[in-house]
């Protein structure tokens, strides 16, 4: 969190008026909306929310207990702003961009105590700056000035910030040097270092949003073969609670092929958030080899840190999610959930007393949810370079009924949309999400990628999966009814392949060293496997063989053990199978 | 310390009184009645001139004469080891004709959170003894597992078994970590005096009481108490376990009256309510609880919770069941309709969950192939009970041979896996035992999720040939 810069504007100290839990009122205070102010003789952070006549209205991200009316307030002047620049990477932060790791050691304790203040980046640490630019070159905001090896598998850009107004370099400096310090100079006078701010509510400029038409692929077959997400695009898991949401987002954070990961917990368990600080610096990025945490942002406001902080932290994480992608970067941004965010804002709103929307939600969720869901996108960066920001937004339905606000205004954004089921959950059927209410909205505009780069019947053979799996759910509903021995021999057939196409391509084992990453080329062989099945299968039928006799045969259960099969023999594998059950069903008739 | 007179406005729970000093948020008040009372109570807004306060011991008896003192803290608990063995009323005060406690420490209620960084995941078994929860749902140390009941069960019976049977197997404690003991923190919030007793009774006899401390708000007790007594059970749990090396198990019941003391407080107040008139704070209210259970790095003891909250009208999607799934980490579900079969406990499986189980099994820890057994039932019990619904409609003999063995299978996992009674304490070793005993009356090929070496090593091939036989 950044709180040192641009005071020089206003700055006068007020006076607490009232407290309200996480509300505060102060008189005499003269502030611009959302300006950053310490609170109390404690020196809490909050935001100023409103403003009516002397009264200031102030929300604390920090517990107000025995905070007092006639206390002082403090304006920094500077609105609501975090820290960029190296070292963002492979840290942990609360929701105002506090390191977490720093807290624990300034505070000597595991418990989080209250008015502590560190700094989003470490201002100690110094960087290798390595300068692109020369003495004479003219450079314009968002033109690259240098790099900085920040890990092991990312290259930090330092970048003119999109608020300098260019110039020509007349110092460009190589070497060691800590985030503070000049490394490039203007003809202006401007002097840049590798740290620079943002506020966190307003968007980070670009030229031009693009329309998305490469899929961001995340090895979890449902989602890259049934409903793809674009790089650049938008997704919403609602699931209600017990469905596997988190899994699912942590599947994506691990093996989606972003360059950069954002993770937000947003008042979520705090065990949970733990597990993705214990498991991600052991694991490996698939494409590298390299540590995880080496493209990693995590930001964790579990359910019991202040409310306010929890408003604020989707807003930091969408804000380093644009530096990188200001770079040229890949992002994946997960917010887990959007549903606790849009909470926090009811409990401010309410605490505010304003007039409220549908369910006790303010009346501008809508607008709110929209803002964060464009800040996603595939952009051209200011600088003509390529860059995006995939958002993937968990949302917990109360009671998982999907008609609820938070879950509806998310729709009306979102292309892609995972339905997580706590039915299939409880079948132990994972990722449970389910085929029949899903939808994605990029796939024909991500067809070419995968008919290029994967197999050209791509489009085909899922639209053939889908139609089995629709066909299931028509008969499963007779099947209720009647069982499944009323029904006619084809009939029959139709839903034992479905169930291949249940059990050996959509079920998906994340716990499995093999299975938790299924890249597409083997995503598809499974479906080819399947329909070969079905096709010898329904010739089979039509000579005359008897169901029970197709479905007996013993090479076809062999299907469900592809996933776990060694990505590299997974080929051969399908095609051992293929001439199996081939050679077994002929020798029916 | 100031007195006031200034009383203005006294309405349900609360109190509201001028005054000319400035009063923190949260701080403690005493109120004396004209009639010689005291009643305490906390401030929930401070504006400059006048305070809001809520009363814990009800409102009755203030009066504009009543004078008003403000202790100048927060609420706080006097915690020590002494603690154990003792019976606290709602606020924290002994009620069990006892000594009076002399504190190591006071400590603030409210609590602060635990940084996420300095947590440990959770990944050491507890065993309870009941075969539904230790087989199919395990509980770990540092986990918040709720049990979601409703009306008229038996979830206090299943409360009970667990704090009595609650321990750490030998062989999956390492031999260093003997030192740390269990302890059963009990807060009671609303119940009646029966039950009240009842719990006593089952403590005093088993002689569980020593290893626990109770914490008693009961029905008649004045229900803004209990927004309190959680947080005293809490604060009791973090100091013994993280200053005292105990394994601590806190059980909250019952978490509904909570709720209702929420709702009746922010009624008071005025609040705009959120769903079904709760107010909208609940999720971050609750959470403020349940997220208080935890392991820290370094340290040796735990925090365990099982809170209990009965579903108004068996409705899991109501708002109190429902924010507490979104926070805890899975849930236990008690079923009606098991109950009236008899089954003891009567847990339905299916819907319950421990998200931490995962980490929490298999080998080193329980036995390789608990995870692997705990699938196939959960797999085979739900076919079989899909298969239930089809039964009613077209019987029992229009269904396939293996449809039948499903259906069979159902039946049985609930008399001999679920049923156990609430005094059987089973080994794990015996409840997986039994996971087996089940499987094998299912045809071998139908055992999709296990690992094929470990058929080989547990299936019983007679047990399946003897039903095929029949």
């Amino acid at each position: 969190m950044s709180t040192t810069t641009d005071t020089d504007s206003v700055r006068e100290d007020g006076q607490i008026e009232s407290v309200s839990g996480p509300v505060v009122t102060a008189t005499g205070l003269e502030a611009r909306m959302n300006d950053v102010v310490y609170v109390g003789t404690e020196g809490l952070m909050g935001e100023v929310i409103e403003i009516e006549g002397d009264i200031t209205t102030i929300q604390v991200y920090e517990e107000t207990s025995g905070v007092a009316p006639g206390e002082p307030v403090e304006n920094t002047g500077a609105p609501l702003s975090v820290d960029l620049g190296p070292g963002l990477l492979d840290t942990i932060y609360d929701g105002v961009q506090r390191p977490l790791d720093e807290l624990e050691e300034l505070m000597g304790s595991a418990f989080l105590d209250r008015g502590v203040d560190a700094p989003g980046i470490d201002l100690d640490r110094t960087w290798e700056f390595t300068p692109t630019v020369e003495e004479g070159d003219a450079v314009e905001p968002g033109d690259v000035l240098g790099t900085v090896p920040e890990t092991e598998s990312i290259e930090h850009k330092v970048l003119v910030p999109p608020r300098s107004e260019g110039g020509e370099v007349v110092a460009a400096n190589s070497g060691s040097f800590d985030v503070e310090e000049t490394v490039v100079e203007l003809d202006s006078g401007e002097e840049i270092s590798m740290r620079q701010e943002w506020p966190v509510r307003r968007q980070r400029p670009a030229e031009e949003k693009r329309t998305p038409r490469e899929p961001l692929v995340s090895g979890q077959r449902i989602q890259d073969g049934l409903f793809p997400l674009a790089k650049g695009g938008t997704a919403a898991i609602p699931g209600p609670f017990g469905s596997g949401k988190t899994v699912t987002q942590q599947q994506l954070a691990k093996w989606a092929d972003a360059d950069i990961v954002v993770y937000i917990g947003c008042g979520e368990r705090g065990n949970e958030m733990t597990e993705v600080i214990e498991d991600f610096p052991d694991l490996e990025d698939p494409k590298t080899g390299k540590p995880l945490m080496a493209r990693t942002c995590l930001i964790a406001n579990t359910s019991n840190m202040p409310v306010a902080a929890r408003e604020s932290c989707i807003y930091t994480g969408i804000t380093i999610a644009e530096y990188y992608r200001d770079m040229g970067y890949d992002v994946a941004l997960m917010a887990d959930s959007t549903s606790r965010w849009a909470e926090a804002m009811r409990e401010i709103s309410s605490r505010l007393e304003e007039m409220p929307g549908e369910e006790g939600y303010p009346a501008y969720l809508a607008a709110r949810l929209a803002e964060f869901y464009e800040r996603a996108g595939k952009f051209e960066t200011i600088n003509g370079d390529e860059g995006s920001i995939s958002a993937i937004g968990a949302v917990s339905p109360p009671g998982g009924d999907f008609s609820e606000p938070v879950t509806q205004n998310t729709l009306r954004i979102v292309k892609t949309f995972w339905a997580l089921d706590s039915d299939l959950a409880e079948r132990r059927h994972f990722p449970a999400i389910n085929w029949n209410e899903s939808y994605s909205l990029y796939r024909s505009q991500l067809d070419d990628w995968f008919v290029e780069n994967v197999d050209e019947d791509w489009p085909e053979v899922r639209q053939w999966a889908i139609d089995t799996l629709d066909e299931e759910d028509e008969l499963q509903e007779i099947v209720q009814l009647v069982g499944r021995d009323a029904l006619p021999a084809d009939q029959q057939l139709t839903l034992e392949v479905a169930r291949y196409l249940r059990e050996a391509f959509l079920q998906q084992n994340a716990l499995h060293d093999v299975d938790t990453f299924c890249p597409p080329e083997k995503a598809f062989r499974i479906l080819e496997g399947i329909q070969t099945f079905n096709d010898e299968a329904f010739e089979a039928l039509d000579a005359g063989v008897p169901i029970d006799e197709i479905t007996d045969i013993d090479a076809v259960n062999r299907l469900n053990r592809i996933g776990t099969t060694p990505d590299d023999e997974a080929d051969e594998f399908v095609s051992e199978i293929e001439d199996d059950v081939a050679a077994e069903l002929q020798e029916l008739y | 310390m100031k007195e006031y007179q200034t009383i203005t406005e006294v309405s349900g729970p609360l109190v509201f009184a001028e005054v000319d000093e400035p009063i923190g948020y949260d701080e403690i008040v005493e109120i004396e009645t004209p009639s010689g009372e005291t009643k305490r109570g906390q401030v929930l807004e401070s504006e400059s001139g006048v305070v809001a306060i809520q009363v814990f011991e009800g409102t009755e008896g203030i009066n504009r004469e009543a004078s008003v003192r403000f202790l100048g803290e927060t609420m706080k608990m006097p915690v020590t080891e002494d603690l154990l063995g003792r019976v606290l009323d709602g606020s924290g005060r002994p009620i069990d004709g006892g000594p009076d406690i002399v504190p190591d420490e006071r400590r603030d209620i409210v609590g602060e959170a635990i940084n996420p960084y300095s947590r440990e995941y959770p990944e050491e078994f507890i065993q309870t003894g009941v075969s539904a929860i230790d087989g199919m749902n395990t509980l770990v140390r540092g986990q918040k597992l709720p049990i979601f009941s409703s009306s008229g069960q038996p979830h206090s019976d299943l409360a009970l078994q667990i704090a009595r049977q609650a321990s750490v197997p030998e062989d999956a404690s390492d031999e260093d970590e003997e030192d740390s003991e269990f302890a059963v923190i009990f807060g009671a919030m609303g119940i009646t005096q029966e039950e009240a007793n009842e719990f006593m009774q089952d403590f005093e006899r088993t002689g569980a009481l020593e290893r626990s401390v109770v914490f008693m708000n009961l029905a008649d007790d004045p229900a803004v108490e209990r927004t309190v007594t959680p947080r005293m059970a809490l604060t009791t749990a973090e100091y013994l376990a993280f200053d005292k090396d105990y394994h601590v198990l806190v059980i909250l019941t019952d978490m509904t009256n909570y709720c209702e003391a929420l709702r009746e407080i922010g009624a008071a107040r005025e609040e705009v309510p959120g769903r079904r008139g709760y107010p909208g704070y609940m999720y971050t209210d609750l959470a403020q609880l349940y997220e208080r259970a935890g392991r820290i790095e370094g340290e040796e003891g735990s925090v365990t919770q099982i809170p209990i909250l009965t579903m108004p009208s068996d409705d899991i999607t109501h708002p109190i069941p429902d924010l507490t799934g979104y926070i805890t980490e899975g849930q236990i579900i008690v079923d009606p309709d098991l109950n009236s079969q008899g089954v003891e406990p009567p847990i339905n499986v299916l819907p319950s969950l421990s998200r931490l189980m995962d980490d929490g099994i298999g080998e080193g820890l329980t036995r390789e192939d608990h995870g692997d057994v705990s699938d196939q039932l959960y797999a085979a019990y739900a076919e079989g009970e899909d298969l239930r619904d089809l039964v009613n409609i077209v019987g029992r003999e229009a269904l396939s041979e293996r449809d039948n063995r499903f259906l069979d299978f159902a039946d049985r996992f609930e008399e001999e896996f679920v049923q156990q009674g609430f005094t059987t304490d089973r080994e794990i070793e015996e409840t997986l035992d039994v996971g087996w005993d089940l499987l094998s009356t299912l045809p071998r090929d139908e055992l999709n999720r296990i690992d094929e070496e470990l058929i080989e090593e547990h299936y019983e091939d007679e047990a399946a040939e003897e039903l095929s036989a029949d």
